[in-house]
């Protein structure tokens, strides 16, 4: 980092923007009842809350990938009337509280809501299922996928698609190899952001999946429960979702030059993999 | 994401203040990160002075045991609307007084107020919770329990499940919501249950009362272990089913001021006003039982 291009001040208040979210990390560290950290995270019900929290948010991430990449793709290359507007509208997750998505899903999926009334004289019970968390976790985490994906795609523009095209590619040609890879970088850090919010989804689960060891209480909601009686516990489960975070963060950070190199399925790699550098 | 992308940020600027030490001026941009955190600290410490104006004031009210100026009253969630109404006939009986209140459950609040949260009273939902701020040495005397607490079932108004009883609850199929035995309604719940020698298989163990109700209001839930001013307080929204053996989950509400409040005679004051015959009559209308 040359810091001579900026006025100092900007990097002060950088660094001041650093310290205020590392401190209080360093804070929580320095809390931790190191004798106890092994038997503590180890428990039954943190083992149960981490690999719940895990299989959940890999899943929500699925779904979001799955989703998330047509509404992205339809977002960034079709126009018709109300685009706009139901961009906001897809986006409105990432600024509602979680809690109030907890009551819209509740009363979408609920046993008596809109759909859910439907699901449930079919047999299909979502309320307190895993099911319901993964939902929860696909609602909030879907716009970060969307927002990362889509702003790539109009970075990256049409002219590699439109020269596909006049070649003779068909529609799903050009998606496939020249899209995708064009983006998939975006797409990698996209889902990973997606993969991180479903890890620390709090509000929306308590609200619409409840809490029970195994099917329901994910990390996030087994480090709530725990802070009532072993604040220990809780500091030391905090920690393991911050390590489990950054893991995950530093991943991508490799994967994304990784595959923004990767040559695989493009006939000409080289030229346009330099375009996805800018989106950042 | 963040944390990865600015930590690097905070090394490297360090080695750039350090190798530029020689040739450039770094004092200034090192000047300026101290700068700005005193900023920052000033703006905290802003904050707390209206506090401690207040508190100045306050100690000399108590030396002539004079009752007014504003108190912060930390009570249990299950107290909402009884202290609602309780601060107001307060302030009305000591004109110059003013209640402040929050309401959260009783482990939060125990927890603000050992991490240093400006309260002058504490009202718990049990005595297990009372005793952590004991043992930190933070009572102004000793608590005293003004009220008890048992558990209803709710139901939907419909009660789609069936349910009169405990043992109905506990029938394959029903959903039935209660709190996590972490917290004191969790703990009553398995006391009832094991009282009643039914063996529940709840859908989720909630961490507050308010979330067992709220699945049980939305109609989620069939059936939910609450207490029975949680009911009351609910209106029609649900019904109450007595337990047989609610007696066995009784919880016991304690009160107390607490030794760092400015504002002790007003604080002792508060107290004795919610134990006292007009305290006693609120909470009875609400529900809940004598201790």
């Amino acid at each position: 980092m040359n810091t001579a291009a900026l006025p100092r001040w900007v990097v002060a208040a950088a660094v001041v923007g650093a310290v205020f979210v590392v401190l209080p990390l360093a804070a929580m560290t320095l809390r931790i009842d190191w004798p106890r950290f092994i038997p503590l995270v180890t428990s039954e019900g943190a083992r149960a809350a981490l690999l719940l929290s895990l299989r959940t948010s890999v899943s929500a991430t699925i779904l979001c990938v799955l989703f998330g990449v047509p509404l992205a793709l339809v977002l960034a290359r079709t126009s018709f009337p109300g685009r706009r507007f139901v961009r906001s509208l897809v986006l409105l997750p990432l600024v509602l509280p979680p809690v109030v998505g907890g009551i819209a899903l509740l009363y979408t999926f609920g046993r008596r809501g809109l759909i859910g009334s439907g699901l449930a004289s079919l047999g299909i019970d979502v309320a307190f299922s895993t099911t319901a968390v993964v939902l929860a976790q696909a609602f909030v985490a879907l716009p970060f996928l969307v927002l990362s994906l889509e702003g790539a795609l109009r970075t990256v523009g049409t002219r590699y698609e439109a020269v596909g095209a006049t070649l003779g590619a068909g529609r799903w040609t050009v998606l496939r190899r020249i899209t995708l890879p064009l983006v998939l970088p975006a797409l990698v850090s996209g889902a990973v952001l997606s993969f991180a919010r479903a890890l620390g989804e709090f509000g929306a689960t308590l609200t619409f999946a409840g809490s029970l060891q195994g099917s329901t209480r994910t990390l996030p909601l087994e480090i709530y429960l725990q802070r009532e009686t072993d604040p220990d516990a809780a500091v030391a489960l905090s920690l393991v979702l911050v390590v489990v975070a950054v893991v995950v963060v530093g991943v991508a950070h490799r994967v994304r030059p990784l595959g923004s190199l990767d040559p695989r399925g493009t006939a000409s790699p080289k030229a346009p993999a330099a375009a996805p550098g800018r989106v950042d | 994401m963040i944390i990865a992308r600015l930590a690097p940020g905070v090394r490297s600027h360090g080695r750039d203040a350090r190798r530029g030490r020689p040739g450039r001026t770094p004092g200034r941009q090192l000047c300026a990160v101290p700068a700005a955190v005193a900023f920052i600290v000033l703006l905290l410490t802003g904050c707390g002075g209206a506090r401690d104006a207040t508190g100045a004031g306050g100690s000399a009210a108590a030396d002539g045991a004079e009752i007014d100026g504003s108190i912060t009253v930390f009570a249990a969630a299950s107290l909402t609307s009884t202290f609602t109404d309780l601060a107001g006939r307060f302030e009305d009986g000591h004109p110059g007084t003013e209640v402040r209140l929050t309401f959260a459950g009783s482990s939060d609040l125990v927890t603000q107020i050992i991490e240093g949260a400006p309260a002058d009273v504490f009202a718990s939902a049990d005595t297990r919770t009372m005793q952590r701020v004991s043992d930190e040495g933070l009572l102004a005397g000793t608590a005293v329990d003004f009220a008890t607490n048992t558990l209803q079932l709710a139901v939907p108004p419909d009660n789609p499940a069936g349910i009169s009883s405990l043992a109905d609850a506990a029938r394959p199929g029903v959903k039935t919501v209660v709190c996590a035995e972490q917290v004191p309604c969790g703990a009553a719940a398995v006391a009832v249950a094991d009282a009643e020698g039914v063996d529940l298989d709840p859908v989720s163990e909630e961490s507050s009362v308010t979330d067992v109700l709220g699945k049980v209001t939305s109609g989620e839930a069939d059936a939910g272990l609450v207490y029975g001013t949680d009911v009351r307080a609910a209106g029609g929204s649900v019904l109450g089913i007595d337990l047989a053996e609610a007696g066995a989950g009784a919880t016991t509400y304690p009160i107390t001021a607490l030794a760092e409040s400015p504002e002790a005679a007003t604080a002792q004051a508060f107290v004795d006003f919610v134990t006292g015959p007009e305290g006693r009559a609120v909470l009875t209308a609400a529900g809940f039982g004598a201790p």
